[in-house]
This record gives structure tokens, sequence and C-alpha cells, in this order.
């Protein structure tokens, strides 16, 4: 893998938007050949958004030739409330970029038949040639999507109930009433991820720091989902100095050292020309 | 990028860089117009999977929607209470000119007449939406000839009248018809006034109560009977009074039914109230009160003497009396003047900081254009 270690969340997010751009820009995507990116939600990734839509509105980026396909949406909850993913990706995202609507796929938490939909969204990724970079977070529990603990590690998109530790997590976007957070989910499931050509996981701010731990230094294990893309041949985990506070010295040390090789991966030359590394 | 017109043909216009009024506040958002009406772009993305055919650049102006006069009786030298071979002329001439001020719509308003001037003029003007050539007239504004002899302020004492026993006989005698007529103001203490209320109620026509010396009691008897409207709050009723506040305790009445509102009119141009006082309407009542130019001919005109229905008037600066006397008689302030100086506070006004009328839209298609 590769560990990202930038000094706050500002950093961080705007390494990963940068990161995301060059992917895209040396992908020299078209109408024949689509870049397919798999995005998350929540508070970890909207700083990475509003840089992604900076870069959009500068010129540096166009969404056109990109199909996304988001991991997850609450099941039950009205399309048209506030906390749901598909009100999250209109608000923060896809209404400041150039996407194709036909392009932006979002899991239908209020479909007539929810196994069905899970195994349509399946085949509609591998439509689109598969995920060519799937952007991904990581809850307090460890898990990735929802696929909280006890998720098997090589699952597929289904629907998932929800663990106290996320209901708990996600009270805040509801008004602090436990009952009105949604408790049950769309998720794609690990296996789907690990199926992704590249995985980039954004993880930021001390309460995350247990998690990566878990995740980095300690064995694959279905209890902490993440620690799954130690088998994935091309992960990146791009995180703050307070996500790092619960590994070893030794461990930050040896990712900070390579900072120097990281930084290369988001310099704008390497858009232009990528034989000159 | 074209929508796929799944749902529509028609062309799909949005308003880019601008911010528009939404839930009380000046938000930073984009505005999304097609066939002129405003569509929710998120619904657009998820069902149509549709976006924009054409963007408009509005270099961070704001965004707000048309205004709406219901109170003006004429400009530019037209009166709409002189009768005249060609009412719709006039009409017109007016429509088209208060664009510029960022009026959209409008109720011509007819002060107190004699009955053959209300059997001339109604019928020659139709209800109809607004467009390149002037703003959309919602029907007429009938205010009199059922008022207060007391509260008359510039209408002419010989055409007031009272309701004989039925009530709506009288209506029908004096008006014509109702077919074009959106609103009428009368004072409710006018014996038999309640079933005149709720008949115009039904027949769909707002009824305002002013020019009146109406207690609180009767006032929110009219209320109950469907009125629902208060013509210029504060000017033309009594004062208000803290064990009698009379029409302007309307404001807030706890005896008003539930579900409704009862909205005022307020000329925000300096001169008819204190800024003081409408700020204590705006603080007891936000959600009801409306502006409303009440311009006369006069407004867009230069100083001197002008007609206003059967009336002479003279204007000196911003002030219009009754000539001859110190009675106010509508004012010559323009809406958004008003709406400057009220300062807070698919038909849309591109508006600069300085709330400064910058361009007009009726239905997404723009329809006057400030030089600069």
């Amino acid at each position: 893998m590769r560990l990202v270690i930038l000094d706050d969340y500002e950093l961080a997010s705007e390494w990963a938007a940068k990161y995301i751009r060059n992917r895209i820009v040396e992908f020299k995507p078209s109408a024949d050949r689509y870049f397919t990116l798999g995005l998350p939600t929540g508070s970890t990734p909207y700083g990475c958004y509003q840089k992604l839509i900076e870069f959009h509105r500068s010129g540096d980026l166009s969404f056109k030739y990109v199909k996304t396909f988001n991991m997850d949406e609450y099941v039950g909850l009205p399309r048209v409330h506030p906390e749901s993913y598909h009100s999250y990706m209109w608000n923060n995202f896809f209404k400041h970029i150039d996407i194709d609507p036909a392009n932006a796929h979002i899991l239908d938490g209020n479909a007539e038949n929810l196994e069905a939909e899970c195994n349509a969204y399946e085949q509609k990724i591998a439509a689109a040639g598969g995920i060519e970079l799937f952007v991904g977070g990581i809850g307090p529990d460890g898990h990735i999507a929802f696929n909280e603990p006890g998720s098997s590690l090589v699952s597929r998109t289904r629907v998932k109930t929800l663990a106290k530790d996320t209901i708990v997590a996600n009270a805040r976007f509801f008004g602090n009433d436990l009952s009105k957070v949604p408790t049950m989910a769309l998720t794609v499931g690990v296996g789907t991820v690990m199926d992704a050509k590249e995985v980039m996981i954004l993880i930021t701010g001390a309460h995350k720091a247990f998690a990566l731990y878990k995740a980095i230094e300690e064995g694959v294990n279905h209890m902490w989902t993440v620690s799954a893309f130690q088998q994935h041949p091309h992960t990146i985990f791009v995180c703050d100095e307070d996500a790092t506070l619960e590994l070893r010295v030794k461990t930050v040390k040896y990712f900070k050292g390579l900072m120097h090789v990281h930084n290369r991966l988001v310099d704008p030359k390497m858009s232009l020309d990528d034989s000159y590394w | 990028m074209p929508s796929n017109k799944s749902v529509s043909d028609a062309p799909i216009i949005q308003f880019t860089d601008c911010r528009i009024l939404r839930e009380h506040k000046l938000q930073r958002e984009d505005l999304w117009v097609r066939d002129g009406k405003i569509l929710d772009p998120e619904k657009l993305f998820f069902d149509e999977q549709g976006y924009a055919d054409c963007r408009l650049d509005c270099g961070g102006a704001i965004v707000a929607p048309g205004f709406i006069d219901v109170q003006i009786n004429g400009g530019y030298g037209v009166d709409f209470s002189q009768p005249c071979e060609d009412v719709s002329a006039g009409v017109s001439l007016v429509a088209k000119k208060i664009l510029e001020h960022g009026v959209t719509s409008f109720c011509p308003t007819l002060v107190t007449s004699p009955p053959a001037v209300y059997h001339q003029v109604l019928p020659q003007i139709n209800v109809h939406n607004g467009g390149p050539d002037g703003a959309g007239v919602l029907g007429f504004h009938l205010e009199g000839p059922f008022i207060s002899s007391e509260k008359r302020g510039a209408h002419p004492e010989r055409f007031l009248r009272t309701f004989r026993s039925g009530g709506s006989d009288d209506l029908m005698e004096t008006y014509g018809s109702l077919d074009n007529v959106a609103m009428v103001t009368l004072a409710p203490e006018l014996p038999h006034s309640q079933s005149v209320v709720s008949t115009l109620r039904q027949k769909g026509v707002t009824v305002s109560l002013g020019h009146s010396v109406a207690n609180l009691s009767q006032a929110e008897d009219a209320v109950r009977h469907g009125a629902s409207f208060i013509t210029h709050l504060f000017n033309a009723m009594l004062p208000f009074h803290h064990r009698d506040p009379g029409i302007v305790g309307l404001l807030t009445s706890d005896q008003i039914p539930a579900g409704r509102t009862v909205f005022y009119g307020m000329i925000a141009d300096g001169i008819h109230t204190n800024p003081a006082a409408l700020r204590i309407a705006h603080r007891a009542h936000p959600s009801g009160l409306v502006l409303v130019t009440d311009a006369i001919t006069a407004m867009g005109l230069p100083p001197g003497r002008h007609t206003l229905g059967q009336q002479v008037v003279q204007i000196q600066g911003l002030h219009a009396y009754v000539a001859g006397t110190k009675t106010l008689s509508g004012s010559i302030a323009t809406m958004d003047m008003c709406v400057r100086h009220f300062k807070q506070a698919a038909d849309l006004v591109l508006l600069d900081d300085g709330l400064r009328v910058r361009t007009t839209y009726i239905s997404g298609e723009e329809v006057w254009r400030a030089e600069l």
C-alpha cells in the first residue's frame, strides 16, 4: 500500500483531489472509453469534493467522460430527504460539475425489490468495464461503505443492517435522534471494491486513528473490513496527522519519508507526460 | 449540455452565478426554469437525467421573484379611474413601463367612481399573463365606493355608497360585472357588509378592509366572513389605540380563523408611513406584509397638477396632495423604490446589491434590461 500522510484535513483533501484529477486526465477519457470512479459520502470526503469542483471550475478537470458509482444509500429514506446520499451527492458534487446525469449511478434505497436493485448495480459496474479508481472512507469501526464488522470479505452489493456504532455516528445528521436514523442500507460489498483497479481510502481525524491502526498494522480480519485491502495490489491510504495517532512511530516515519515520491503522483506535470517518471 | 427531452421539448435555462431568495435568506444557488416554471434541478438530474440547454450568467446579481403590485391607480399620465375611449391602451402603457421597476404582475386600481365609470372600464380589461409587452394583469382592485365618509382620503364624497338591504344588489348595480375583478376594498362597519364580504369571497374576489373607522371586533367579524387583506395599513383608518386597536389590531388578533393569514398592504415610500411604524407592523406580523405603490397618474411624470379619478392633485417633490389641501393622495414612488426603502426584506427580477433593477424576466423570457 501507499500511506500518504499530510499535516491536516485540508492538505489531505487536496492531495486526494489532485490524485483523482491526475488519474482522470492521464486516462484521457473519451466517448468510447469512460473513466469509472467509485465515490463515498460523509464528512471525510467533503473537502476532496470541494477541491475537485475547484479544479473543474478553473478548467483543469472535466467529468464529461466520467462514470461514477456511489458506494451506498440508506434504505427507506426518501430521495429528497436532505440526509439521503442522493441529496449529498447532488448538493456537494453533481450540481457543480459537468457530469452527464445518466452516468451518475447511486443505489436506489426505495426500490421495489432491493435484492434486484443490488444485482442490477453489480451488472451496471460490469457493463461499464469495472471501476478504475474506487474512493472510500473508513468508519470508526473499521468498515468500508456499510460493510459492518462481520461482513464477508468477498461480499458483493447487498442490503445490510447497520451496526449500533454506525447508527450512533450518523445520529448527528438526524438531529441527534437515534430513532430517526435509518437502520438499513444498500452497500457495495468488500469484494466489489476489491475488484477495482485501484482503491484510495481517505481517513482523517483522531476518532478514526484506531480503525486505521487495525486496518493496516494488524491482520486481515472481517471485524475490520478495510483490512481486506492489504490484499489489493494498488491501495492508497490518504490521511492527516491525527489519523496516524495509533500507529507505530516506525510506520509513520517510513511512509513520511516517502512523501517526495508520493508528491510526484499529484504533480500537474505528471498529467502531461507520464513517461517522464 | 441539452436535456434528454424525455418529459418536455422546451429548453431548460439555468441562471448561474446568482443569489436567490430561498427560505427567507439570500443563498448562492443556480435557478433553473423551463416553460415558465421554476424547476427542482435535483429532480431534473435524478428523474429525467436532464441538464441545461442554455446558461445565463447573472454576474452575481440577486434573482428575485417578479414584484406584484396590487394597488396602483395609474402612472405616466394614465389614470385608470378616468373613463376614456381606450382604457386598454392606458393599462398597456403602464404595464409596459412598470417592467422597469421589476413589476411583472399588477392589479389596476380604480378609486371611488360613479357606476357609469365601472360599467365602462371593467369590461375592457381582461385578466391576462404578462410577456414582452408588459406586466400581467391579475384583475382590477376596486377601492370604493363602499367606504367610510370620514376616512375617504382623496376619494370624492359624492360618489360614496352604502349597502342597502341585500348588499349584493348594490355590488352588481355599482360595478356591473365582477369578472375581471381581483380585489375590492370596503369599510366593514357599513351595515350589511358581512353578506357582501361572503359573496365576494365565494366569487374568488379578495376582500380588503380600508378607508374605514371600524373597531377591532368589526374588523375581526369581516375576517371571519372572508376578508383577508388590509388596504394601506395605518392610512385611512383609525389610529392604533391600546384599548381599541382598530383594523391595525388584526395583525396580532387571535380571532383569525385557523389556517388563514391576514395580509396588509403598506406604501413604503417614506411619506405615507413613518419607518418606525413600518417596522412595528413588520415585527408584529412579518409574514403578512405586502408592499404596494398606490401609485397615481403622476408616477413617472414631472411635478405639477394632474387628475386622479374625479379629483385634481398637486405634485410637490415626492409628495402628492389633493389640490389645495394637505391630504395625501396616493404616492408616486415606484415599486423598486419601495423595495429599496423597505430594505429587507418564472417571473424574476435581477437586482444589484443596491436593489436596483437590472433585468426583468417573465416566464423565463427577458422583457426589460437596464441601460448601463
